[in-house]
């Protein structure tokens, strides 16, 4: 072969698409001939520099961000969008959670109220409706002394409507209490009297009239102490006893 | 149609880290920085659209590189090019004739410096430089060319051939004329 047939081929040769066993053939003519030799390493030379010269041109950062967000699946409304849904899925979850804590706490509160409701129902069908009878409070306060690991004070009820019956010890969800029995124009209201504990407040709050299978029920704090009152009586009587229970209290 | 998000991540995946490559050619064609951008953004919308007709186990580079290519053919710039040059005229079974003062022109071409050859490229016609820097500069196979500018295989040695031609004869004149 002569040197111009080897020079037609020395681009191919060089960009690497000469056929293995021409590429041998060339490899070794170049050894032996100094015309192609010098010719080879001039392409080659100038191959590297157009290489070089060529990377003229680059895009600005912006861009490049700019058609990153034009194609990118994460990008722009699609980004929005998974914000949104992610945003609402937080409001599901934060909106169960307050649900499931609502729902929890009106289900201590029925529960604790049935509860409550179920000893005053069971201490008017007892024959033996109070542990101590009398109508005076100096006599019944005193009586509770190391029954209940707590005291409280008796309103004084002359000239009121109000009379007390007696009282006895009882229990909610294990805790000692004082159960105190009282009547008005024929209505029967119990009042318990509990050690304050957090399972209570959370059930019971800061209070407000509950019906329950036709009863009211009444529910406050004062001093450690929770105080319901259950009864049929009238909503008046019941903030009246409650008003001479805080009066007391003081 | 649209692409599903697997797809979508997949198109991110493939066209981004031929972003530079792509600027960089779409600059050497339209030899405008807002062209070229125009260019490219069309390009990767079209290229995004079409994606899901894109044949996996294909070239994808050259995928890209033909769909910028087609597009600045059919821009304003591009028919320009069009009507002065033509692209596909060439007279491939003719074998390119090496220069017999090789010599002289080896010398000159040792001394083409940077901006000269930059100079070089911007002035060759498009079919030339397009191949020289997607050989040179981007280093394709000729398969790949062949695939990208859909000319066969034979065409794009001939071509290849006449426009390193064109180039070294370019730069010769260039630095005679610098050291007359």
């Amino acid at each position: 072969m002569t040197c111009e047939s080897w020079q037609q081929k020395l681009d191919a040769y060089l960009d690497a698409e000469l056929p293995e066993a021409e590429t041998r053939e060339l490899d070794a003519h170049l050894r032996a001939c100094a015309s192609c030799s010098s010719q080879a390493l001039t392409r080659s030379q100038l191959k590297r520099n157009i290489h070089l010269a060529g990377k003229q041109f680059a895009p600005d950062p912006e861009f490049r961000q700019l058609i990153q967000n034009s194609i990118s699946p994460k990008a722009s409304g699609r980004r929005w969008g998974w914000m949104v849904e992610a945003g609402i899925a937080c409001a599901a979850v934060l909106l169960a959670i307050f649900g499931s804590m609502v729902w929890l706490r009106q289900s201590q509160r029925q529960e604790l109220v049935g509860e409550l409701t179920d000893l005053h129902v069971a201490t008017l069908a007892s024959a033996n409706r109070v542990d101590v009878v009398s109508s005076d409070r100096h006599t019944v306060k005193p009586w509770f002394q190391g029954k209940v690991p707590f005291t409280f004070n008796v309103p004084e009820l002359q000239g009121s409507p109000f009379e007390l019956i007696g009282g006895k010890v009882t229990y909610l969800d294990q805790n000692p209490g004082a159960e105190l029995l009282f009547t008005v124009r024929k209505h029967v209201l119990s009042v318990f009297i509990f050690k304050d504990s957090p399972e209570l407040d959370r059930a019971l709050g800061s209070g407000g009239l509950v019906r329950r299978l036709s009863f009211n029920m009444e529910s406050w704090t004062d001093g450690g102490l929770r105080y319901v009152i259950i009864t049929d009586a009238g909503r008046s009587d019941i903030d009246d006893l409650r008003a001479r229970f805080v009066e007391a209290a003081r | 149609m649209a692409l599903d998000r697997d797809k979508a991540n997949e198109f991110e995946q493939l066209a981004m880290p031929l972003f530079a490559s792509l600027y960089n050619l779409a600059q050497w064609l339209t030899q405008d920085r807002t062209e070229a951008q125009d260019l490219v953004q069309e390009t990767y919308t079209k290229a995004l659209k079409g994606f899901g007709s894109f044949q996996a186990g294909t070239n994808f580079r050259a995928w890209m590189y033909r769909i910028l290519r087609n597009t600045f053919l059919t821009s304003r710039t591009g028919l320009k090019t069009a009507r002065t040059v033509s692209l596909d005229d060439e007279d491939e079974s003719q074998p390119v004739s090496q220069s017999t003062n090789e010599t002289p022109e080896s010398l000159l071409l040792a001394r083409a410096d940077r901006e000269t050859i930059q100079t070089a490229l911007q002035e060759l016609p498009v079919p030339y430089r397009e191949i020289i820097l997607l050989c040179d500069v981007e280093e394709m196979s000729y398969r790949e060319i062949a695939e990208a500018l859909t000319i066969p295989m034979g065409t794009v040695m001939s071509r290849l051939a006449r426009a390193r031609k064109a180039i070294r004869q370019l730069l010769a004149g260039k630095v005679q004329g610098a050291y007359r």
